[in-house]
């Protein structure tokens, strides 16, 4: 074989190995890695897995957001008007999160249907609301102030 | 009146870039010299053009003209009047005609400084750039005019930019980062007009690479702004999120950092010739791809203005043209241009190779993570988001396996090398590296393995760095004179190769020893982290322009003396009723210090409050500042500038100077 192709053929060789390295770390690392999101219908419904990581919003419920008087603790409630689920979080929630807003936790389901969230999203302005509940509530016929439409 | 003016501008430049997309090309293809030439004259038209567009823009937003709809949306009469001007690209139609401008820029720059080209390469070059203006001007043009009136309908008021973008660095931030996407058109254009022209040789690589090397500097003082503007405006201390929207602007940088090292090889040898053209395609195709994700309303992110899906539609057709015409006319024309040229494995062509293998699966695995949510929703298999872990399990390998390779990469030679060499060259180097790097770590909040090896991959980078330095001054009669004699394109990969290594550890020491502590906390009270000792002063109300807002006052103290003064603030502001947290920090070469408000908490006045102890962080902006200043500078290097004399016999002294990469 000529040398230059030779050359050529352990270069292309090795890119392949090198690229199948790579998908292989890839896929392995979205596997622990991705979460889905799930609307406050399909919790109550018992279709969101418990124990792995999932994403679950809505409209904070009005009246629902406690705080601990002595930690950050927070308690709320999302819903899409079709199902509630609580949402429990310690830490600081983010500067557009209110009731009656949309928001996204993000967290592990409990066996008793409450999501420890270890992350909160909110809106990113005054006019936006997080597509993930846009379209929740879109499934569920209503409006963002529980209208149905 | 004016913004009639500058709508009419717009669409006069549109005719000019029609007529530089049409006219060259057609002069270049019949060989037709007067077409050719006229090019240049076209290119500098469309930016005048431009300009008046955006003048005009910029004194509708200055006079707060609410008879404009962009001006109505993001601007407000008590918006200070810098922010009045950032206004104009803190929107979806006015960041548009940014980028309009920018490229006109570009190609006025081009038609400047490139006289020394042929004539039909240049008018190729212009012409695809030309191309290129079309569509962003008829984009702008047709699904989102910037001169938009609300007649009779006037507001009396502004709606208010969001207050996230009143901000210093973000009156910059856009700017630098679409000089960086934009100018990757450069090294397309010239990619495009070899493979039309059938010619790929050394010159070309030449032309294309100050080109290429200032749009890269651009893209990283951008990337960079934006990374320290989430660091203190967002209000959490974090750095990079593997946000979408970060991404489509890291994608085109790791192609474009693969672009300018294939460049290298195939302006010093010869090689590589169909792979760079290929790398220059696939740098613009994600800046384009980078403009349709953040542009389109696909993502949920404070830059994604646009939820028009004409808009969507109109940049994904344009992107599949831009994609598919190029990548079809690679496919026809590329067989045609390849090298014979050999090289051994032990040398800096295979470094190089292997820079560019890391680089493009990089790429590759970014566009991967950010492009899989899009898709699986696109398809309804469900709402994925991928988050900072998928990406960080693929970038930390990859760059640790970079880095043993970087540090040989500046002492390696061309064509040949020899194992015996780089042992007797790397054996100090790497032995102090490992030093360094059992040694280093010691100083900080204990030992920690990560920050060994970072700080061994480093000292490797920059042992090897000033190794190669002592070695090309070694035989010159005095260090200034060696220093003095070295090529400004050598300085430039130095700056750039030690900004990489120092941003290395930066990254990693504030991954590893950052202190984040949120707590509840009333006046009076104190926290200690990391032996700094915070208390909580007062609250404060202050106002600000355009602003009310709560200040939370700190004193900070280290084993009891003072050390700094920190205000952080909770604004709300006037216009839009929006609540932003303001951040304070006291910035330092080897930490920061970090508060910022949360929310109230209970009654007593206390706050949820946010402390953080951020060690070395400023090291990768530093770091990402060394590479951009890397970048600029090989641009002065004489080797560009010398075939403007023709009548200079090429090669001879070429030699003399060395051969950086």
């Amino acid at each position: 074989m000529h040398p230059v192709r030779k050359q050529r053929l352990i270069i292309v060789l090795c890119v392949v190995v090198f690229s199948s390295l790579a998908v292989g770390l890839a896929v392995y690392a979205l596997r622990g890695n991705i979460n889905l999101f799930y609307p406050p219908a399909e919790v109550a419904a018992g279709l969101a897995p418990q124990g792995t990581p999932i994403r679950v919003g809505g409209m904070v419920v009005a009246g629902s957001v406690e705080r601990s008087d002595d930690s950050l603790a927070v308690r709320f409630a999302v819903t899409d008007y079709q199902a509630t689920v609580p949402v429990v979080y310690e830490g600081i929630l983010p500067d557009l999160f209110d009731e009656g807003q949309g928001a996204v936790a993000a967290g592990v389901l409990g066996p008793d249907g409450v999501l420890i969230a270890s992350e909160v999203l909110a809106k990113h302005d005054e006019n936006y609301m997080p597509p993930e509940v846009a379209d929740a509530l879109e499934k569920a016929g209503r409006s963002p102030q529980g209208q149905l439409l | 009146m004016i913004p009639e003016i500058g709508h009419f501008a717009l669409i006069l430049a549109l005719c000019l870039a029609v007529t530089l997309a049409v006219v060259p090309l057609w002069g270049a293809w019949r060989r037709n010299l007067g077409a050719m030439a006229l090019a240049p004259s076209l290119a500098v038209g469309v930016l005048v053009f431009s300009v008046i567009a955006f003048a005009c823009l910029a004194t509708a937003f200055l006079q707060d003209d609410f008879s404009v709809r962009v001006v109505a949306a993001n601007s407000n009469s008590l918006l200070p009047p810098i922010y009045k001007f950032s206004a104009l690209w803190g929107n979806h139609e006015g960041s548009l005609l940014l980028w309009v401008t920018i490229l006109a820029g570009w190609m006025a720059a081009v038609a400047t400084f490139s006289q020394q080209l042929p004539t039909v390469v240049l008018a190729r070059v212009l012409a695809v750039m030309g191309i290129i203006a079309v569509g962003f001007l008829s984009f702008s043009l047709l699904t989102s005019n910037p001169f938009e009136r609300l007649l009779p309908s006037t507001p009396a008021d502004g709606n208010d930019l969001n207050p996230l973008l009143q901000d210093p660095g973000l009156i910059i931030h856009p700017p630098l980062l679409y000089m960086g996407y934009v100018g990757f058109s450069v090294a397309f254009a010239f990619a495009i007009a070899a493979l039309l022209g059938g010619r790929l040789d050394a010159a070309w690589a030449r032309w294309s690479r100050p080109w290429t090397n200032v749009a890269w500097a651009f893209l990283s003082a951008g990337i960079m702004l934006g990374s320290w503007w989430a660091y203190y405006e967002l209000g959490w201390g974090g750095w990079w999120f593997w946000d979408p929207v970060e991404n489509a602007s890291f994608m085109p940088w790791l192609a474009g950092t693969a672009l300018l090292h294939s460049l290298a090889v195939t302006e010093k040898r010869g090689l590589f010739k169909s792979w760079t053209v290929l790398l220059a395609i696939f740098a613009f195709s994600l800046s384009l791809l980078g403009t349709f994700l953040v542009r389109s309303g696909v993502l949920t992110s404070v830059h994604a203005f646009a939820t028009d899906p004409a808009r969507g539609l109109f940049i994904l057709v344009f992107l599949a043209l831009v994609v598919g015409g190029s990548l079809g006319l690679y496919a026809m024309r590329a067989p045609t241009v390849t090298s014979r040229i050999g090289f051994a494995w032990l040398s800096r062509e295979t470094l190089l190779l292997f820079n560019n293998l890391v680089f493009t699966v990089a790429t590759l695995t970014v566009l991967f993570g950010t492009l899989f949510p899009l898709v699986m929703d696109a398809f309804e298999l469900g709402k994925y988001s991928v988050g900072p872990p998928y990406f960080n399990a693929i970038f930390v390998p990859l760059m640790a396996l970079l880095m043993p390779v970087m540090g040989i990469g500046p002492l390696s030679r061309w064509k040949q090398d020899s194992a015996a060499r780089w042992r007797a060259e790397l054996l100090l180097p790497g032995l102090a590296a490992v030093a360094c790097g059992l040694l280093l770590p010691l100083f900080g909040q204990g030992y920690n393995l990560w920050v060994a090896l970072a700080v061994t991959l480093a000292a490797w980078l920059v042992l090897g760095l000033a190794r190669d330095l002592h070695n090309r001054i070694r035989s010159a009669p005095s260090i200034a004179r060696g220093l003095r004699r070295l090529p400004a394109s050598y300085w430039g990969m130095q700056l750039a190769h030690f900004g990489f290594a120092a941003c290395v550890v930066g990254a990693v020491a504030v991954t590893q020893y950052s202190i984040e502590h949120d707590l509840k906390m009333a006046p009076g009270d104190s926290e200690t982290l990391a032996g700094y000792r915070f208390e909580f002063l007062g609250l404060a109300r202050v106002e600000g322009p355009n602003y009310l807002a709560q200040e939370a006052r700190f004193a900070v103290t280290r084993n009891g003396r003072p050390v700094a003064r920190l205000a952080a603030q909770k604004r709300r502001y006037l216009a839009s009723g929006s609540v932003m947290t303001e951040a304070a920090i006291d910035d330092g070469l080897f930490r920061d210090l970090y508060v910022a408000m949360g929310e109230p908490v209970g009654s007593g006045g206390a706050w949820a409050i946010r402390l953080h102890y951020k060690p070395m962080v400023r090291w990768l902006w530093l770091g990402a500042l060394f590479m951009a200043i890397g970048g600029l500078t090989t641009v002065a290097d004489r080797r560009y500038r010398r075939h403007r004399a023709p009548a200079r016999a090429p090669g001879g002294r070429e030699a003399a100077h060395g051969t950086p990469a």
